[in-house]
């Protein structure tokens, strides 16, 4: 420990200083210096520090500063230094010493944190606007070398986004299936209509459920990967380095990831429906003794095809603006570390919201076309 | 000198890449201990696993007399309380501004004073070479030499009683290296710091370095003063050291 003892002499003052001044020992020596001795005036003040064992440049810059202070205020120091050690980091902490230095981290006002996130929203919307151009663009560019195109990425993304997310989205979606059919019966036994629970859950599963379900577990799953890998390629320069040897990113890294998510979103709400379906089904068995014979019979009658076609049509639109959502998240991320955890987060948040909107428009079209 | 840290017989392995093939080598108190070898002879390796980042997979590693590989959570506390680290890749905090990367420790370990921390900060920021101003700026803002001083500063700020480098003068301009070197040799002085260092750099291992070790192929190829190792037959010694004179 380091330790400070104030001896007074007449009129004169002996701070004897002695033990291990270092930084994470120099709270007793703090202490002390504020109460007894930074408060006073007009005195003969002399540091002993012969006793001193180790020295270090906190310590120095310490004794510097409380000197300082001891001076403005009409004292007179000295000072007592023996050793040739502490004697010459007492003097370089001196030569290097900037005892006015404040490093402020500015917080901005309201005002100016509105005006910020004003501005930061204009320049995102034209930001995405120019990387849906931008993607549009290479992809139509496809078409004049179609050999170029990055097949193996593609495979890869329609695997890593897709078919691993099937067990996930299944099953979520055959225990809505289970959650919706339970909470129906209640009600529908109450009124003996107890075959109309096919239609119910065939129109509502395939229709709204499924895809919107898809979606959800999909931009959780990919938009958030999609922030994240490009964010960090974007912070370790990766994606400059693609782009010095002439590759361009767009071809490389967007639009195998949007396609792989097109392509696929489809066939993950194929999977979800019957998934939801059988949930469905089996809850029906149970509670209402509808056999699966009945129930299929039922939903060949009962469900139009057109809903089925309904949910399906609006999946590659999902899976669009996932896509594009979190590959433009992840093309925002500056170079700190903070950046990809919020652009990451508003990926997944921002996509969801944009499937719900999305989905209400399509509900407003389909509806109105007669659908 | 009392043997700060005692490496015995150390092999990793990484997969069937065989990175150190029983290395020992023993650092004094008070010393500046070079590790030298080409690129890719574990060097960094052999100092993540001092610092307690890669387990010692065989032989054992010893600090202050303890094996690291036997330490409760408090023990693995209180050395990490005295070393600084550098890193090879500077490992800067990408969403603190360089003030608050080296004052991050001096904040969570101490009861000085904001005011005060900002003066020691001030006062890391000047020896290392850089100015006031650049504290305020955030780590993607700055060149790479000007990285490798904030890592250094940050490396240094409480002044660690036993101080690793990696490589701590590559990236920096010719003077900045030594002033260095100089520093380096300054606070050892004041301070008794314990400095052990990874160096490509001729001119830094002939200044600071007391004593150092050449690893190669996995093992110690030669360990001593420069002069000593001058003496041993091996041919990265020879292709490294050709154009030095004693
Ligand atoms: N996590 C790891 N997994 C597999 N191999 C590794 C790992 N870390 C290091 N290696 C291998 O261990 C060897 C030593 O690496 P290390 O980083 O220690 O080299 P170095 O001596 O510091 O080289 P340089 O001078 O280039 O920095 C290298 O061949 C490297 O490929
Ligand atoms: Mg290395």
């Amino acid at each position: 420990m380091a330790h400070l003892k104030v001896i007074r002499e007449d009129s004169t003052l002996r701070l004897h200083c002695s033990g291990r001044w270092d930084a994470l020992r120099l709270a007793s020596v703090i202490e002390t210096m504020q109460a007894e001795v930074l408060p006073i005036r007009n005195t003969v003040i002399t540091f002993d520090l012969d006793a001193i064992t180790h020295f270090d440049t906190a310590a120095a810059l310490l004794l510097h500063r409380d000197i300082r202070t001891l001076e403005a205020n009409g004292n007179e120091v000295t000072l007592k230094i023996e050793d040739s050690a502490v004697r010459r980091m007492f003097e370089m902490v001196g030569r290097h010493a900037h005892p006015e230095a404040t490093f402020v981290t500015k917080m901005p006002g309201m005002l100016e944190s509105v005006g910020v996130a004003t501005v930061e929203f204009i320049q995102d919307t034209k930001g995405l606007l120019a990387f849906v151009g931008e993607t549009s663009w290479t992809f139509v560019r496809l078409f004049s070398s179609p050999r170029t195109f990055r097949w193996r990425e593609m495979l890869f993304q329609m695997n890593e986004s897709a078919i691993k997310a099937l067990w996930i989205i299944a099953l979520t979606m055959f225990l809505v299936g289970v959650v919706v059919a339970y909470q129906s019966a209640v009600q529908l036994k109450t009124y003996g209509a107890n075959i109309f629970i096919v239609d119910m859950l065939g129109i509502s599963i395939l229709r709204e459920l499924a895809p919107m379900l898809t979606a959800i577990v999909v931009a959780g799953r990919s938009g958030s990967a999609f922030a994240a890998q490009i964010g960090v390629m974007k912070m370790t320069e990766e994606i400059d380095a693609m782009r010095t040897m002439g590759l361009d990113p767009f071809a490389f890294l967007v639009l195998p990831r949007i396609l792989a998510l097109m392509v696929m979103m489809p066939v993950l709400i194929f999977f979800a429906d019957v998934a939801g379906v059988v949930g469905g089904m089996v809850v029906a068995n149970i509670e209402l003794d509808i056999t699966m014979t009945l129930f299929l019979e039922r939903f060949r009658e009962a469900v139009d095809i057109k809903h089925f076609w309904v949910g399906m049509i609006k999946g590659p639109f999902f899976a669009a603006f996932i896509a594009f959502i979190g590959i433009y998240r992840g093309m925002l991320v500056k170079s700190d570390t903070e950046s990809i955890g919020l652009n990451t987060t508003k990926s997944v948040v921002e996509a969801i919201f944009a499937v719900i909107i999305l989905d209400a428009f399509f509900s407003i079209i389909f509806t109105n076309l007669g659908f | 000198m009392a043997c700060i840290i005692k490496v015995d017989d150390v092999v990793t392995r990484f997969g069937d890449r065989l990175v150190h093939d029983g290395i020992s080598l023993n650092i004094a108190s008070g010393e500046i201990y070079g590790l030298l070898g080409p690129s890719g002879c574990g060097k960094s390796t052999l100092m993540r696993e001092m610092i307690l980042l890669e387990p010692v997979q065989s032989g054992s590693i010893r600090l202050f007399g303890d094996d690291v590989s036997a330490l409760s959570h408090g023990e693995e506390q209180w050395l990490r309380g005295r070393w600084g680290v550098l890193f090879q890749s500077n490992a800067l905090f990408t969403s603190l501004c360089v003030a608050e990367n080296i004052a991050l420790v001096l904040k969570e370990s101490t009861t000085l004073s904001p005011v005060m921390i900002d003066e020691v900060v001030a006062f890391k920021l000047d020896i290392v070479g850089l100015s006031q101003r650049d504290g305020e700026l955030y780590p993607s803002q700055l060149s790479g030499g000007m990285k490798r001083k904030v890592a250094l500063a940050r490396a240094l700020a409480i002044d660690p009683t036993l101080l690793f480098l990696d490589e701590p003068t590559s990236g920096l301009d010719p003077i900045s290296a030594r002033e260095f070197d100089a520093l380096i040799l300054r606070l050892r002085d004041m301070l008794q710091l314990t400095i052990v260092m990874v160096s490509h750099d001729l001119v830094s291992i002939r200044t600071t370095l007391d004593r150092m070790a050449v690893m190669d192929e996995g093992r110690i190829a030669a360990e001593g003063t420069l002069e000593e190792v001058l003496q041993v037959d091996n041919p990265f010694i020879r292709s490294f050291f050709g154009g030095v004179s004693v």
